[in-house]
């Protein structure tokens, strides 16, 4: 595989990862957020402020402590939230950290006032909005406009090194593997299905005794976690994060993909993150290129009214009507008569 | 808060009045239900039934008055949806609702009782003697052969019957049911007022019922609503045969 595909694989990877945290709210618990590109940004300036800090006396400016741009804007000194970013483990913990810390505090105020549906997904529309431009000051310590960029090593190896791009391309899909493992052991337990009932009915879920406001916040911290991961493995591929990724339009964008793969199916969700921007690659390099938004557009709207199940969820409902049809066979086969009225056939008939 | 020595009632309505912008849907409303007892709660479409199931447990806030569980232990106006079914109360509504994406099982499931929190139910195993019981109420509301069925996919009655049993499941201290038989066969109507009967023999109900042949059925005293209030009290022949309640009934 050629160097750039294996970054740009890489890439899909990191987004299916985030598409798979997005899923397991919106397709279990029916919490849209519009905003999880917050999230993911995140954990991408946490890896990036590492990646700053390995770059040493390398810089442009050759200070060993401040960043280039730091150097730039007249720092003198390095701000106390860049403490720590020298050591990896430090901005490990940190990627896990900020956006699981968010996560908290923004579902700790919503979920308890019980915001939900649509109201829901404008403020953390809001809330990526917000990040968005303490991002793009200056004066905010983390490279404004410009962001975090021109990445030497990561743990002593080279980024650009075709080595280090394939263990990260595999990291990446091992990360990828790990969240789609722990979303289905949550979605299987007795909490996932706690979850799916909050998604359907949330006040008759109240009346059973259950803290939905509880059961909502663990999830969301464990998306926000996930995603990110996601981001923090993309910025050592692509080489840079800028304010860009907390756009509103990014968090939408990630949306459709769940959205075209299928909610509420994990695989789904990846692959529709795969496929959406293996086609968004394609034809923004072609004459197309223009087009992209309306065209995604044209296939979100494409989705919901032709493909309502997305992609895998069409696939798996027509396998089990399938399957059905198989069974009633079988069974009008082995048993030709039909089966004598019983008691519990009274409570069958359709009610009024 | 009333003299909370006094009563020795499951449930005790004292003056509770709630209000929808201006009209009062519950109207300085007061009756008590004593441990172990069933009570029927009849009254016209609108007379303030459901808001008052609203208002015990805590769907609704009352504007004035008190709503004591338990002997005076608890005071329910003061709690929320989750605190109030967790001290005991179970409900099911007017409008079935059970989780229709759910099996029955499933359904049954969450609402057995059990630890509700969150690192509970992450690492929950079912446990035979969860299994046993999960056969029991499915044999009591006579679902066993839909057990893997999805909610949804139910008959309006068999909700109903769904919604009951995850009632029992949850072992409740009082059971509110709204309108159970609505949507159901006279054979099945009277299997309900079967069940009740039998559930009741260790718990406290509640129900609320327009129809008079099944209120009749379960043969225990009757409270008629009217705007808000009681309007009449007593076994099912006096309050039919009460002038008010007559004029409120056949006045419409
Ligand atoms: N949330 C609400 N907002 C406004 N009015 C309501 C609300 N809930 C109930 N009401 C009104 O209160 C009255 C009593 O309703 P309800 O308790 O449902 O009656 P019942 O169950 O006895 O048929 C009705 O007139 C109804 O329109
Ligand atoms: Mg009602």
């Amino acid at each position: 595989m050629p160097v750039y595909l294996v970054a740009l694989w890489g890439k899909y990877v990191c987004y299916a990862l985030l598409a798979l945290s997005i899923d397991l709210i919106w397709g279990y618990c029916g919490i849209l957020s519009l905003g999880h590109g917050a999230f993911f940004a995140l954990g991408g300036y946490a890896m990036g402020m590492y990646l700053m800090r390995q770059i040493g006396s390398r810089g442009v400016y050759g200070n060993p402590i401040l960043p280039d741009f730091m150097v730039f804007l007249n720092y003198k000194a390095l701000p106390w939230y860049w403490y720590g970013f020298d050591h990896f483990w430090f901005a490990a913990i940190m990627i896990l950290l900020a956006p699981g810390l968010l996560a908290f505090c923004f579902g700790w105020l919503a979920f308890r006032s019980r915001v939900t549906g649509v109201y829901l997904s404008i403020i953390t529309q809001a809330m990526t909005y917000a990040l968005l431009l303490a991002f793009f000051r200056n004066d905010f310590g983390f490279g404004g406009n410009n962001g975090l960029t021109d990445f030497k090593d990561i743990l002593g190896f080279n980024v650009q090194a075709q080595g280090t791009r394939l263990v990260l391309f595999s990291v990446s899909c091992i990360a990828l593997a790990l969240g789609f493992f722990i979303c289905r052991a949550v979605i299987t337990s007795k909490f996932g299905k706690v979850l799916v009932a909050i998604r359907d009915a949330e006040s008759r879920t109240r009346f059973l005794g259950y803290r939905v406001e509880n059961y909502k916040l663990f999830v969301f911290v464990l998306s926000a976690c996930m995603a990110g991961v996601a981001g923090a493995l993309y910025v050592p591929q692509v080489g840079i994060i800028n304010p860009g990724e907390f756009a509103p339009a990014s968090s939408i964008e990630a949306v459709i993909w769940v959205a075209v793969g299928g909610r509420g199916t994990l695989t789904g969700a990846a692959l529709g993150a795969l496929v959406v921007n293996y086609g968004k690659t394609y034809f923004t390099s072609g004459f197309l290129a223009p087009y992209w938004l309306f065209l995604l557009g044209a296939l979100f709207v494409a989705v919901t009214q032709l493909l309502p199940r997305g992609i895998v969820g069409t696939w798996r409902y027509y396998m089990s009507k399938r399957r059905e049809q198989q069974a009633a066979d079988d069974a009008e086969a082995a048993v030709p008569p039909a089966p004598p009225p019983s008691a519990t056939s009274l409570l069958a008939r359709p009610a009024e | 808060m009333a003299d909370q020595k006094t009563t020795s009632a499951m449930l005790y309505i004292n003056g509770v009045s709630v209000s929808f912008d201006g009209f009062r849907a519950l109207n300085n409303l007061s009756f008590s239900v004593e441990p172990g007892e069933m009570r029927a709660i009849i009254g016209p479409n609108g007379a303030g039934k459901t808001t008052m199931m609203d208002g015990v447990t805590g769907k609704t806030r009352p504007d004035t008055g008190e709503v004591v569980f338990d002997g005076g232990v608890h005071d329910l106006t003061s709690l929320d949806e989750t605190q109030i079914a967790e001290l005991g109360i179970g409900r099911k509504f007017q409008k079935p609702t059970v989780f229709d994406m759910h099996t029955v099982d499933d359904n049954l499931r969450l609402a057995l009782k059990a630890d509700r929190r969150t690192r509970g139910t992450l690492f929950w195993k079912d446990s035979s003697e969860e299994r046993d019981r999960l056969d029991i109420i499915l044999k009591t509301i006579r679902l066993t052969p839909s057990r893997a069925a999805v909610a949804g996919s139910l008959s309006h009655g068999q909700k109903q019957w769904l919604e009951i049993g995850m009632l029992l499941a949850q072992e409740p201290k009082l059971m509110l049911i709204d309108e159970p038989v609505a949507g159901m066969t006279d054979a099945e109507t009277k299997q309900t007022a079967d069940l009740l009967r039998e559930i009741n023999r260790d718990r406290t109900i509640v129900v609320v019922e327009h129809d008079m042949t099944f209120v009749r059925d379960l043969g225990v005293r009757v409270i008629c609503l009217h705007e808000g209030s009681v309007l009449a009290e007593g076994t099912i022949d006096q309050v039919s045969e009460n002038e008010r309640v007559v004029e409120v009934y056949l006045g419409r």
